[in-house]
């Protein structure tokens, strides 16, 4: 990968929410969030379901428009900029649509023509991620016989094959095998180290902990802790603990142990 | 990494998924050529069909001094007219699948290309989706004009030219409307506007289908005298809509005097109304696609219901798969507007067979008073047969995504699909009766042909939910949410042209021996002979009408059971 584009301010943060907001009628989704994510940064996005995570996700990725509040990606606002902002930004969502009927590699040529890429180059650059991720040999075959692992590979490489500043990815280890999840782990890891920035959602706390520089927590559309790990474990006031431990105290889930007596007791 | 290139993709682009999904589609598909050779058949058989009846219409027109062109260009306005209103209701409900719902949309509003282009790519599909059906049935009815006035190739040419800002335009109104609807309707109910789209275009198409009064033109002696019944003639239908523009476009070109006036105002009006729904489209269409993400209102379902969940005599699986076709069906706002379209056009067509010019005080002829309630039964029929395709025929398709659930059941497929039968039928006798008894009854037809009718409405309306659920289980769609989307497939094409071939047959085996055996009884000629026919026709109609209700469902259930 590429590191950050001449003439840009490589200092600056590739990621900005300013009072972000999204109400659905009288509900409040996401309720007043402020972040900055600095380029070359891993950043996660944690909270229980139904904590505003995705409708925050697809209001960065630009697909919802928010109530009140700004994003701004790279410099560029989202709402008045839209066309620079999004090409920065590579987007796998949580539940994907794929075009059955395409084969994996049409689909490949189609999303970096979207991104306005050169298709020779792209075809040589889609070839090297399908073949980090094993999907070589099946690039010419329709999506409609992909399994679901395989898919979330391919959704993967069509975020990449543009080149992104900036990765806003939900869920991005749901479906994956073992060897595909820690490929996946170092390429973030490559990826940020040569300038980009990863904004990434997800439940899977052990690969949160692993590969984010800091990590925020989300509850009823509001933070409710963040920075590093360290920080977290000052905020939850637990030295030591995982981040399975601190996100239990945090949202509120101690009344596990309730829970589990409940479970023991009933007949399940 | 790309730094700030604006890139943007073109609407050729845009198109190219789908225009490579189904040609990678129909590659893979199996029995493609079989596929094609029926499609191929059926589609040739009514073209001809069509082009036969507007051929003959337009030599009889022809035949009549003076009149015959100007009956002609009223010809086509009217049918222009109609096809213009069928598309506005079809673009309004299409634009937002294509522009709001649909599953790719979220990959094309994140990545960063261009409003215009985006506006037109999706305008194209719109077209294609909404108006393929109306491009068929102009072929053969374009067809018969040029040959009736022996006209050069180029009128073909002008056609095409003028087909296409004239499918243009409705589409431009009909996407902007539905823009402008979900941006105006209260967030979290963009699956409950298709109500609302679906009522206001219906009451659109009538007030603009009673403007017409096309049976003022059957009845040329309620005009003063001839110079009256011409000026008429000479009106045009609806100077400002473009259907009149094409028609007179294409009929100035047949008289042989090629007025370019109107096709240059087609082309025009086309492209300043592209414009102004590309810059619609611009302003509104991100707030617009931002509503429809957000799901539908918060509803609650009954824990525990209902009547239908105690009927006795079912089986505890057959009570329970009669309240779920039940209750997804009523919960899913887009089935009232459908049901609210279908309430109108089945007034419309009472209405219009209570304005048939038959009783002008003349002594009407027995023999069309007879033709005429037999295609009632035919038309009453197609109403039948329309709302199968619509509503039994995805049933099996709508199952697909939880056949997991009922396959890994101790559940008969049987017994599913015997569920499906009755709850499409049941509703479709209480439509199909009370409406051939009323038309019926308002044609003042005698009580056998009033008798023969009744039943044979019965039996059609077995058959025709039969030939829907067995033809929708052989040609499923297991991949749309959609449920619009599967009546328009390939199988819902087989399914519409089986139907109506057997509503044709039919019609045709009651119709003929029951007009002879009525003829003769009149002038006290009936013979041995005609009662034979009169049974042997009716015999042939069951023995159909069984074969219809028996084989589609057998084959439909063994196509479920051997899915894998």
């Amino acid at each position: 990968m590429d590191g950050v584009g001449p003439g840009e301010d490589a200092t600056a943060d590739m990621l900005q929410l300013n009072g972000l907001v999204k109400r659905y009628g009288d509900f409040s989704a996401v309720n007043g969030l402020d972040l900055k994510v600095p380029r070359g940064e891993i950043f996660g996005f944690l909270g229980p379901n139904g904590a505003g995570k995705t409708t925050t996700i697809r209001m960065v990725a630009g697909v919802l428009e928010p109530t009140a509040g700004s994003i701004v990606i790279g410099g560029y606002d989202l709402a008045t900029h839209p066309m620079e902002a999004k090409s920065k930004i590579g987007y796998i969502p949580d539940r994907p649509y794929l075009y059955e009927k395409l084969s994996g590699g049409e689909f490949l040529r189609f999303v970096s023509g979207l991104w306005g890429k050169d298709e020779d180059a792209s075809e040589e650059r889609a070839d090297g991620l399908l073949e980090i991720f094993n999907l070589l040999e099946w690039k010419h075959e329709l999506l409609e016989s992909y399994s679901h692992g395989m898919r979330q590979k391919l959704l993967i490489t069509s975020a990449l094959i543009h080149q992104p500043e900036l990765i806003v990815v939900d869920e991005p280890m749901v479906g994956l095998d073992p060897r595909s999840a820690r490929i996946l782990k170092d390429l973030f890891r490559v990826y940020v180290e040569r300038g980009g920035t990863v904004f990434l959602s997800s439940h899977t706390l052990e690969v949160v902990e692993a590969v984010c520089d800091r990590i925020a927590i989300i509850r009823d559309g509001g933070f409710i802790a963040q920075g590093t790990m360290d920080e977290l474990r000052t905020q939850a006031d637990c030295g030591g603990a995982d981040l399975e431990q601190i996100f239990l105290k945090v949202t509120g889930s101690d009344e596990m142990a309730d829970v589990v007596a409940e479970l023991q007791e009933s007949r399940v | 990494m790309n730094g700030t290139t604006h890139p943007s993709a073109g609407i050729l682009w845009l198109l190219g998924p789908k225009v490579r999904s189904k040609l990678n589609g129909n590659k893979k598909l199996e029995g493609r050529k079989f596929r094609w050779g029926l499609l191929a058949f059926v589609g040739l058989f009514f073209w001809t069909f069509i082009f036969g009846i507007i051929f003959r219409m337009l030599l009889y027109f022809r035949g009549t001094q003076g009149i015959g062109d100007l009956l002609a260009a009223k010809l086509l306005g009217i049918a222009l007219l109609t096809f213009l209103m069928i598309l506005l209701l079809s673009n309004v409900i299409t634009a937002l699948s294509t522009f709001f719902l649909s599953k790719d949309m979220e990959l094309l509003v994140a990545a960063p290309v261009d409003s215009v282009k985006l506006y037109g790519a999706r305008l194209v599909e719109t077209i294609v989706d909404s108006s393929w059906m109306v491009g068929l049935l102009a072929i053969p009815l374009l067809t018969a004009y040029g040959v009736v006035y022996g006209a050069s190739w180029s009128f073909y040419g002008l056609a095409v030219a003028t087909i296409v800002p004239y499918l243009v335009l409705p589409a431009v109104v009909g996407t902007a409307f539905t823009l402008m609807l979900v941006n105006v309707f209260p967030a979290r109910r963009t699956r409950d506007l298709l109500a609302l789209i679906g009522l206001f275009s219906a009451a659109g198409i009538v007030v603009l289908f009673r403007f017409l009064r096309p049976e003022r033109l059957m009845r040329p002696e309620e005009f003063r005298d001839l110079v009256d019944f011409m000026a008429v003639l000479r009106t045009p239908t609806s100077p400002w809509l473009p259907n009149e523009w094409a028609a007179e476009s294409l009929m100035s070109h047949l008289t042989g005097a090629f007025d370019p006036f109107p096709f240059a105002l087609l082309w025009s009006t086309a492209a300043a109304f592209f414009v102004l729904g590309a810059w619609l489209h611009v302003r509104l269409f991100r707030t617009g696609f931002t509503r429809a993400q957000e799901g539908s209102e918060l509803r609650k379902g009954h824990a525990r219901s209902t009547m239908l969940e105690r009927l006795a005599w079912a089986a505890p699986a057959t009570r329970q798969l009669v309240s779920k076709e039940l209750r997804v069906f009523f919960r899913d706002t887009t089935q009232w507007s459908q049901l609210i379209l279908l309430a109108v056009l089945v007034v419309v067509y009472v209405y219009n067979i209570k304005v048939l010019p038959l009783y002008t005080g003349e002594e009407i002829s027995f023999f069309l008073i007879n033709v005429i309630s037999f295609l009632n039964l035919g038309l009453a029929g197609f109403v039948v047969a329309a709302i199968s395709a619509r509503f039994v025929f995805p049933g099996m398709s709508l199952e697909g995504r939880m056949m997991w659930l009922l396959r890994s059941s101790p559940l008969d497929i049987r017994t599913l699909f015997l569920a499906k039968y009755w709850v499409g039928t049941i509703p479709l006798l209480l439509i199909a009766l009370p409406l051939i008894v009323v038309t019926n009854i308002i044609l003042e037809v005698s009580p056998l042909i009033l008798g023969i009718t009744t039943v044979s409405m019965i039996g059609v309306t077995f058959a025709m939910t039969a030939l829907a659920l067995g033809l929708g289980a052989l040609f499923p769609n297991f991949e749309t949410d959609n449920m619009a989307e599967i009546p328009t497939s390939f199988g819902g094409l087989v399914f519409m042209m089986s139907a109506v071939s057997y509503l044709g047959v039919v019609v045709v085996l009651l119709a003929w021996p029951v007009n002879r055996f009525l003829q003769a009884n009149l002038v006290g000629q009936s013979s041995g002979a005609d009662i034979v026919s009169l049974v042997v026709g009716a015999a042939g109609a069951l023995l159909i009408t069984a074969a219809c209700v028996v084989v589609p469902l057998k084959v439909g259930i063994r196509r479920v059971r051997s899915l894998q």
